[in-house]
């Protein structure tokens, strides 16, 4: 059947995005040659978008693209032979490329490729580059600004990666028992990063990442699927849906920033808390409690409000509790210290701040931003000014510089 | 290292120099300020004047050459410079990212050439 060329189009997109890090993952994994796959691969979509809207889209495009993808990739061997002819090239090549096509099924190795993308050999600042990179097929255009770099900068830094993950010998394996939590920590971390909101929404602005939310959802749900028994993956997707839910009460009408406590639940995303509260649950059955599992239950906390109309801040304090001995973060003490204030009293909360090192905290906003509302709240007038002063100096997201300028008044 | 912040200015923006102490353009900046200071990085630096004010000279065949206004010709203008130190250009974007004027117009973020300025002072 000949589709419309907008048609095939949206096929395309829709395959491209579904299929290319489980392409660029079986072609590379035995290679260990990320960059050629991408190239190879990038030629097979440029093959779709020529041959598909004349002769339809193939019953398995998949397995066209693999098929061209693998072509290609004969082609550039053939074209820089001494180069490449390394033994698991001339390996890959000699299968015949109709068996996978027929077949249609080839082994799904993209968990590899995200460990491989936060393997500890490489610069932890390019994980979730890598991953949204090779995984999803995203731009550099596209990732270079979440990270406040320039495309032409991050482009340069993922070849260099890419041929480190060639040639120093990093496996395309799953980690043995032993290593697999702090391995998959590191994966984890690398999507939590691309999610890009901060420790709570109650003052941290909507971070770099923002646009990127949606492509960390996606791949926390595939790295849910690929191993639905580790129950921190399941926190982490469970703590980005709960923050991906208030997403549209976060800001007024007037685009105006509406912190967490002045958000109301009728505009929270109701499927996705009981998406997100359902994972949470599952994992909370796998009895291994963790840093992601204890982040979505504050979030799950706050979420409750939406029924009950009230928020148990006694609950979330006892949850930092627990956070704090796994992962005592800045931003997880300054979270500790803004549930403090509000479940026993300001002082309280000021006095958690107190503990940290100032130092430390000097180019942190929202630790600013919270010790700005509790003097306030204290009635430290000159205090309250200069710590707003401070939090708003720090602040990136216009909106939230505003509700700040506003609440120093 | 040292850093230099271009800070890139619309029209609407250079105008609300002329408001008052209360102006939220200028609080945000006032409040930049101090962080930068409070955090060690800041060297120094300053604001320009406006762009109608500015005068630019050229020499060509030998002869002056002096126009009203601006170098370039741009919709957003050079409105001031800050000088900061840090470690690493990725902590100058994250500085550069919270200036007032990143949202509202652009910031330009350089290095210092300590090597050139040794080879035309020494």
């Amino acid at each position: 059947m000949i589709k419309s060329g907008q048609d095939t189009q949206h096929t395309i997109e829709r395959v491209a995005r579904e299929s290319y890090g489980r392409l660029v993952a079986y072609l590379s994994s035995h290679t260990h040659d990320v960059a050629s796959a991408e190239d190879a691969l990038s030629d097979a979509l440029v093959a779709a978008l020529r041959v598909w809207p004349q002769d339809g889209v193939p019953q398995k495009p998949e397995a066209w693209l693999l098929t061209v993808a693998r072509h290609s990739l004969i082609d550039r061997a053939r074209h820089q032979r001494v180069a490449l002819a390394s033994e698991p090239t001339l390996m890959l090549l000699r299968q015949d490329p109709q068996e996978a096509s027929v077949a249609a099924e080839f082994p799904d190795e993209r968990l590899k490729l995200l460990f491989v993308c936060a393997h500890p050999a490489i610069d932890p600042a390019l994980h979730t580059p890598l991953m949204l990179q090779t995984v999803l097929g995203l731009d550099i255009a596209r990732i270079a600004p979440a990270f406040l770099i320039s495309p032409a900068a991050l482009g340069q830094r993922l070849v260099r990666a890419k041929a480190k993950i060639r040639h120093a010998g990093i496996q395309f394996e799953i980690p043995q028992e032993g290593e697999l939590p702090q391995r998959l920590d590191a994966v984890l971390e690398a999507i939590y990063a691309a999610f890009g909101i901060g420790w709570d929404d109650m003052v941290g602005a909507d971070h770099h990442g923002r646009d990127l939310a949606e492509e960390a959802i996606w791949l926390a749900r595939l790295l849910m699927n690929l191993l639905p028994g580790e129950a921190e993956v399941r926190g982490l997707l469970a703590l980005m849906l709960h923050c991906e839910a208030r997403r549209p009460a976060r800001r007024g009408q007037d685009g105006r920033y509406v912190p967490l406590s002045e958000q109301d639940p009728r505009h929270w995303a109701l499927p996705l808390i009981e998406e997100a509260e359902r994972h949470l649950a599952e994992a909370s059955r796998q009895h291994r409690t963790g840093r992601f599992q204890l982040e979505a239950a504050i979030q799950s906390v706050h979420a409750e409000r939406a029924s009950s109309g009230r928020t148990k801040w006694l609950a979330i304090v006892r949850f930092y509790e627990q956070l704090i001995l796994i992962s005592p973060t800045l931003g997880t003490r300054t979270g500790y210290a803004a549930a403090v204030a509000e479940a026993i009293g300001p002082e309280s909360g000021l006095a958690v701040l107190d503990d940290i090192d100032l130092h430390c905290a000097s180019d942190y906003q929202p630790y600013w931003a919270v010790r700005a509302h509790l003097l306030q709240r204290l009635g430290k007038a000159r205090e309250a000014f200069e710590a707003f002063d401070r939090a708003i100096g720090l602040a990136e997201d216009p909106a939230v510089r505003q509700f700040l300028l506003q609440g120093r008044r | 290292m040292q850093f230099a912040l271009l800070i890139y200015e619309s029209p609407e923006a250079f105008a609300t120099r002329r408001n008052d102490r209360n102006d939220v353009y200028l609080g945000a900046w006032r409040a930049y300020y101090r962080a930068l200071v409070a955090a060690g990085v800041y060297v120094g630096g300053n604001p320009l004047e406006v762009p109608e004010i500015a005068t630019t000279v050229r020499i060509k065949e030998g002869k002056r050459g002096v126009q009203d206004g601006p170098y370039a010709d741009t919709k957003e203008q050079l409105a001031g410079f800050a000088i900061l130190e840090l470690p690493s250009l990725d902590a100058a974007l994250e500085w550069a990212a919270r200036c007032p004027a990143a949202s509202v117009g652009a910031v330009e973020v350089r290095p210092l050439a300590p090597e050139t300025h040794r080879r035309i002072t020494e």
